[in-house]
């Protein structure tokens, strides 16, 4: 009950559902060692951190960031570039932290105070907008950011997929550098969400929740809204920037494409949305279930498109294309943000609240 | 009659000049900095017309927010459908189009360009019966449906008519430039700032001229005010939708035809400038959009000539410095 603040799932189901994620993700690298499968859980644990902090300002507060990719990406450029120039070491590691994490809290500090003040309507245009901004930088600037291109880099030592530090043997299974990252991704991811469960139930969490749910009475009230909203942009903005770096370590790269465009911040909104806003818990049912079917279901899509060319219809072989993914994705998104608006989590709470 | 005679003398509201003098202020102030008269020129007339484009793309969306409190994410797709519904016009007609006739060329483009209006009115219809009158008053679940509404015409687009980008060539008389001395103006400039202009007093006479015009601005001043007086302002609302829809289709085309060529990424990439031109003027105000567009293709153009690399980022610096100035845009004008 410490560990979770206090906020236990409060459902039987949720409770159950989360641990068998959680212990699949724990144990994915004896089971699975497949590269694929490896790929797969470290996504869902990075993503449930980042869509977690995502979920601090939508689910919390009520404000639409669309500037979650950017402090993302800065947290992965920032260990990709120090990696990249300083070489492979953990001085370039513990560099690219301490100029990436002020850097996200400066910029997050920033746009709260500039925009928070006024409306939650002018907080999503102004993050849109900076956003854009700052995507058109980093592939303009290619002599920092590699442009388009973007950044791959050596991992220190211990880190490296070459490094085994348990041979094969008496367990059956191997310890090398790459479990070992996939351990520290994990382990980071479980510590982040744990320290968001905390934010979010201390008094400070209920500041929030009030002014979500009535700003101008919690102003009444004599909190000082503003500063809340804008200290709960920051830690976001810690938290994700912090995500990007485990995602740079794993991917031993860093891209507009892998850590800075659009298209993340959209599958953010679709986790929370779909996991269930405000709960925190929502954010590791959305990552598992979203990225699970990104990655499984995209074959499903090419297999169902070839079989609509094959019989001849028109329109659904496009409709159908793997590219498409989204378009499904977009009305999936609309139909849960109408249908569901409390998500999996909302919904798994509320059947369990029904006989009492 | 003579009491209200005599109440003449009640002060008249302020006229707000200063932000109408802005653009001019600018335009004067950076010509010592680009020295020749005739790059000035020529810069100053690309400002107006890409802020007239802008301007045309942008005022459905001011207007929508200002009379129903509706933010519209999903603004950007009307205008890439605007731009793909003008090639199933302009591309099976092209040699109406490559004929070396204004006439020819204008009978071409006229069609175009109402078809595309009205196709994106329909969708507007379409959009604001399923996706925004189930969430009136919720701003997030707004945002979060427009948003939504965006990815999925995108899309849709791409599936419909492939990733690739279509090229979509200027009619033969529209190209060229006249030449006056130095000075060069690029034909289609001069049509983009015309219908640009067309477009703003058609909506100044209709909103200050016309009854339908005094229900909107008294629903911007206070809906429920209307609502009592009798009017469906559900009806009005969603009439006002359509237009903004339409126009933002008809800027679509326009600016297709000023960057010949159409992709289905244009409607994303556009959001981000109308949504920075909506804030400078001020949500909700038709002439505050108006000079924030100005402002925004000049500051684009100017800084583009003067200083290439701080073009990428010279809308934010002009949105942080107008925020600092009015933190709530050139006119605000609700006081929501």
């Amino acid at each position: 009950m410490m560990v979770l603040s206090g906020d236990p799932p409060r459902s039987r189901v949720l409770s159950i559902v989360l641990i068998v994620i959680i212990a699949a993700l724990a144990v994915t690298p004896l089971v699975f060692p497949g590269a694929k499968a490896m790929n797969v859980a470290t996504k869902i644990c990075i993503f449930a951190a980042l869509v977690a902090s995502y979920d601090l300002l939508l689910g919390y507060t009520g404000s639409v960031s669309f500037a979650h990719t950017m402090f993302y990406g800065i947290g992965s450029y920032s260990v990709a570039i120090a990696l990249y120039s300083m070489g492979p070491g953990w001085a370039a590691v513990a560099t690219g932290i301490v100029i990436g994490l002020p850097l996200a809290l400066l910029l997050a500090l920033a746009i709260g105070l500039f925009s928070l003040r006024v409306e939650a309507i002018f907080f999503a245009m102004i993050t849109l907008a900076v956003a854009s901004a700052f995507l058109v930088l980093a592939s303009q600037l290619s002599w920092l950011t590699g442009g388009e291109d973007g950044r791959s880099f050596q991992l220190p030592e211990l880190l490296r997929p070459g490094t085994v530090l348990i041979s094969k043997g008496v367990f059956g299974f191997e310890l090398n550098g790459r479990v070992l990252t996939y351990y520290l991704i994990f382990a980071g991811s479980a510590a982040m969400i744990l320290a968001l469960l905390r934010v979010v139930n201390s008094p400070f969490g209920r500041v929030l929740q009030a002014i979500r749910e009535n700003r101008f009475r919690a102003e009444a009230l004599g909190f000082r809204t503003v500063f809340h909203l804008t200290y709960a942009n920051c830690i976001a903005a810690l938290v994700a920037a912090s995500a990007g770096m485990l995602n740079a370590l794993w991917l031993r790269y860093a891209g507009p494409d892998t850590s800075l465009s659009f298209a993340i911040m959209l599958d953010i909104l679709l986790m929370v949305v779909i996991g269930g806003m405000g709960t925190i818990y929502g954010a590791i049912i959305g990552a598992a279930i979203f990225i699970l079917a990104q990655n499984y279901l995209q074959a499903l899509m090419s297999a169902a498109s070839n079989a609509a060319a094959d019989a001849g219809l028109p329109l659904l072989p496009g409709l159908l294309h793997p590219d498409r993914w989204l378009l499904w994705l977009g009305l999936l998104f609309i139909a849960s943000v109408y249908f569901f608006p409390t998500g999996v989590v909302g919904r798994l709470r509320s059947i369990g609240r029904k006989p009492s | 009659m003579t009491d209200l005679a005599a109440s003449g003398a009640l002060p008249k509201p302020k006229r707000d000049v200063l932000p109408v003098l802005l653009p001019v202020i600018l335009a004067l102030a950076v010509a010592p900095l680009i020295g020749s008269a005739s790059s000035w020129v020529t810069l100053t007339v690309a400002s107006l017309a890409m802020g007239m484009m802008i301007f045309i793309m942008a005022s459905g969306l001011t207007l929508v927010f200002g009379l129903m409190d509706v933010l519209n994410f999903g603004h950007g797709a009307f205008i890439a459908v605007g731009a793909y519904i003008a090639t199933l016009v302009l591309l099976p007609l092209a040699p109406y189009v490559q004929a070396d006739s204004l006439l020819t060329n204008l009978a071409v483009l006229a069609p175009a360009a109402v078809l595309s209006m009205a196709v994106s009115g329909a969708l507007g219809l379409v959009v604001e019966r399923l996706l925004i009158l189930p969430v009136y008053g919720q701003h997030l679940k707004q945002i979060l449906m427009t948003t939504g509404g965006l990815i999925v015409a995108e899309q849709a687009l791409y599936a419909l008519w492939g990733p690739q980008i279509i090229p979509l060539p200027l009619p033969t008389s529209l190209r060229g430039s006249f030449i006056i001395g130095d000075v060069v103006i690029a034909k289609y400039r001069l049509l983009a700032m015309l219908v640009g202009l067309v477009v703003f007093a058609g909506i100044q006479l209709v909103l200050n001229r016309t009854k339908i015009g005094l229900l909107i601005r008294a629903g911007v001043e206070n809906r429920e005010m209307v609502e009592a007086l009798g009017y469906r302002i559900r009806r009005l609302f969603l009439g006002v939708f359509m237009v903004g829809s339409g126009l933002a289709g008809l800027g679509g085309v326009m600016w297709a035809l000023y960057r010949e060529q159409v992709h289905a990424s244009m409607g994303n990439d556009l959001t981000v400038l109308v949504f920075i031109v909506v804030i400078i003027g001020g949500l909700g105000s038709i002439g505050g959009c108006f000079i924030g567009a100005l402002l925004v293709a000049m500051v684009a153009n100017y800084g583009g000539f003067l200083v290439p690399k701080l073009a990428l980022v010279s809308n934010i610096l002009l949105m942080v410095a107008i925020l600092m100035w009015r933190p709530r845009g050139l006119y605000a004008v609700t006081s929501r």
